[in-house]
């Protein structure tokens, strides 16, 4: 198959078969990372719009890092920068940006809802991510494939998500993705951060509980996801950081209630020491590195699959970028990878 | 001098539901009478109503016309206009225009625009304070001496228990209308819809439903202290309907209005089309089935629009950044005959009560069809299907959230003082 959607906005519409096909699709962009040569000509020619309204490093650098990597431009609009300062609107900057004839816009926004906005706007392939406290699907993607690998299956797992549930997309991609697969969520938090009415947005058929203690919340956990303490998204009085540490931090003590061979994500930027501590990043479950070095391929299939995955024959850039080929597929002078 | 003949006549003021002509001479009606039997002078203009209800003139309690000040959304005119194509004869404007109506002067400006340019009558409403600010109480008697029938905060609600109290003793005073936009504003900052799985789903900051019933829970507290006469203004949560119909009983001068939005639309409506955001915002499925029940059992006093024009260009946003607010007057009729009367909640008799002489009441005034009233009438089809196309509508504003929606029923035909201010 191949996928449907023009944008990808949120997880939360895709069913299992689209979301196994996106990941599928990451596998042979992994390969790549692992080359010497890891540059395509694939997406030669084209431009990726990379506007961040809200500041960002990894996920702009990463998508930026994807991008190039399959041999396409990108123009930048960083917040700081950006025309939105001036007072102009959302909708003009993007306007301005697509008359520059970009070939797919990636954008992160504070507001929830955005990408979609924008989409409803433009004729380009719109990349959400990150919008506010909504999605940020190409992050739960990532996180999948992470899980994937290391676990061999993203079904019927237990997830325990720790921190602030309520202000989190990552939380919500996470949940959306895999919700369709028959994973079970515990969340746990401050109960002020964990709204009663996440245990619903799965919608029917996915498990969902609210759990106060973490140490219940990690019994014969297969996952566990812990967020960053946002304080910038948060609107009501924030709590300790000693409490949050002494009521919700991930330590060794309590990571051996999960099961044993569980893995430990985080989505970054990380605040050692608060919600999780150094021990237990550096130790042998956590995936912290692989989530990021899995973001760059999920961004590339992502890119390459919204570009150009549904026109021409649909063949695959990695058929031309086995590892004996990859010095030619880097040959910029080459036309025949250049695909539309 | 104007017949209108062979109608159904449908007024709750003097619970007559006949076939009646009715003669209206200058502004007034002058006689209602069995049909053929009104003698009209050679040369009347005659309305033939055959087939149509004629009810009294439907009346707004509540809507923003933005003049003066935000005259790109809606002007006197425009407003008046759209608001005659909804069948509505008289509206209240609300004060938070730019400046706030807090002032005699501002109040006379209004007027005068009204007298000059309105299609319909135009009742303003004063701030409670000055600049709606909440701290000082605005020049109230003086806005009464230059024509305002209530005085309001609305946008927001009066800022502290202390003014309200002062408030309502004064109103209290000067027999004036407190029509409260109950909102409590520490619950509700930031907030851009009703707080639920939906909101929760779509990442959108939520207020809970006791952003309003606590509001309403303080108000009709300091109306029984006071023995003011208070108004809940675009009521939308089943607990603040419940302090309502327990002051009711209790024999406060309490009263309420639920708008068209809310008895139609739940938040899981709500996507990020800024079409769909209001104040208060769309409330939860129970909420509405409550509001239902209130419209039905007598507890809800009137249906009120809220027309709340934005200009494209402040609605085209993120929807957390756009400005809250609908357009109501050309949808409202034929949403209270979709909601209420076609699926027989209510009777038509009901629906017409909570446009005519349910806002009147609760404006201490009489409103119906007898020799004396004013030639004010609302000519409706129960069954003439139409689409409501917003961009053409009569207002300068496209905020719809009903935009494309089709319905079986209108305002057929606006009658002013004895004009006819719109026929479809």
């Amino acid at each position: 198959m191949t996928q449907r959607f023009r944008d990808l906005l949120a997880l939360e519409p895709l069913p299992a078969d689209e979301l196994t096909f996106l990941l599928d699709q990451s596998k042979p962009f992994q390969e790549i990372q692992r080359h010497p040569l890891k540059k395509l000509a694939t997406l030669r020619g084209k431009t990726v719009a990379l506007a961040f309204f809200e500041n960002s490093t990894r996920t702009r650098i990463s998508f930026g890092t994807a991008a190039s990597r399959l041999g396409a431009d990108t123009m930048n609009l960083q917040a700081e920068a950006s025309s939105l300062k001036k007072g102009e609107s959302l909708l003009d900057t993007v306007h301005t940006l697509d008359a520059m004839k970009p070939d797919c816009l990636v954008m992160r926004h504070a507001s929830s809802g955005a990408a979609d906005f924008v989409a409803q706007h433009l004729d380009i392939p719109v990349i959400n991510a990150g919008d506010g406290t909504h999605e940020h699907p190409s992050q739960g993607l990532l996180d999948a494939l992470t899980i994937r690998d290391r676990l061999g299956t993203i079904e019927n797992l237990n997830v325990t998500i720790l921190g602030d549930l309520q202000h989190s997309r990552v939380a919500r991609s996470n949940i959306h993705l895999l919700g369709k697969f028959g994973c079970r969520f515990t969340l746990c938090g401050p109960a002020m951060w964990v709204p009663r009415e996440l245990e619903k947005i799965g919608g029917a058929g996915v498990t969902i509980r609210r759990v106060f203690r973490i140490e219940e919340a990690l019994e014969g956990a297969d996952v566990a996801l812990v967020l960053r303490v946002q304080t910038e998204r948060q609107h009501e009085p924030s709590i300790s950081a000693e409490d949050y540490v002494l009521g919700y931090q991930l330590d060794a003590a309590r990571l051996r209630r999960a099961k044993p061979g569980a893995i430990i994500l985080h989505p970054g930027p990380m605040n050692r020491g608060i919600e999780i501590t150094p021990e237990v990043v550096d130790g042998p479950q956590s995936c912290v590195l692989e989530q990021v070095t899995n973001g760059v391929a999920v961004r590339m299939a992502l890119l390459f699959l919204l570009i150009s995955g549904t026109d021409e024959d649909g063949t695959h850039p990695m058929a031309e970028a086995a590892p004996e080929k990859s010095r030619r597929s880097t040959d910029e002078k080459d036309p025949s990878h250049a695909a539309r | 001098m104007l017949l209108v003949k062979n109608g159904r006549v449908i007024d709750p003021a003097t619970n007559t539901d006949a076939p009646r002509d009715i003669l209206i001479e200058g502004e007034k009606i002058v006689e209602v009478a069995q049909p053929e039997s009104v003698q009209a002078a050679p040369g009347a203009e005659v309305f033939d109503a055959t087939g149509l209800i004629v009810a009294p003139g439907f009346i707004d309690i509540h809507a923003h016309l933005r003049e003066p000040g935000q005259e790109s959304s809606e002007t006197i005119e425009t407003g008046t206009r759209a608001a005659a194509r909804g069948g509505f004869t008289a509206v209240c404007c609300m004060p938070n225009t730019k400046p706030v109506n807090d002032n005699a002067s501002v109040t006379r400006f209004i007027v005068d625009r009204a007298k000059a340019h309105g299609n319909v009558r135009v009742w303003p409403i004063g701030a409670a304070s000055v600049g709606s600010k909440g701290e000082a109480i605005a020049e109230i008697a003086a806005m009464k001496e230059a024509g305002i029938v209530a005085v309001s905060d609305d946008g927001k609600p009066i800022a502290t228990a202390k003014l309200a109290r002062q408030v309502m003793e004064y109103c209290r005073s000067l027999n004036l209308l407190v029509i409260e936009h109950a909102e409590d504003i520490s619950l509700a900052a930031g907030a851009a819809m009703r707080e639920g799985v939906t909101s929760t789903r779509l990442g959108l900051r939520g207020m809970p439903a006791a952003a309003e019933s606590v509001c309403v829970a303080r108000d009709v507290q300091l109306a029984e202290l006071t023995g003011a006469r208070l108004h809940v203004a675009h009521l939308s949560a089943k607990a603040s309907l419940e302090q309502v119909r327990s002051a009711k009983s209790r024999g406060l001068h309490v009263t309420c209005e639920v708008t068209p939005h809310h008895f139609t639309l739940i938040d899981e409506d709500v996507t990020y089309d800024s079409r769909f955001k209001m104040n208060p915002p769309l409330a939860a499925r129970e909420d509405r089935e409550a509001l239902l029940a209130g419209l039905v059992d007598g507890t809800v006093d009137a249906i009120a629009t809220d027309h709340a024009p934005h200009e494209p260009a402040l609605k085209d946003v993120e929807f957390d950044k756009a400005p809250f607010g609908v357009l109501g007057f050309e949808t409202a009729l034929s949403l209270g005959l979709e909601q209420l009367v076609h699926s027989g909640r209510i009777s038509l008799m009901r629906m017409v009560e909570l446009f005519t002489a349910g806002p009147a009441r609760v404006l201490g005034m009489e409103r119906g069809i007898a020799a004396g009233q004013p030639g004010d009438l609302t000519i409706i089809s129960l069954d003439h299907s139409w689409t409501y196309k917003v961009k053409e509508s009569a207002s300068k504003s496209r905020n719809s959230p009903f935009d494309g929606r089709t319905f079986k029923g209108a305002p057929m035909a606006t009658i002013v003082a004895g004009r006819v201010v719109h026929k479809r």
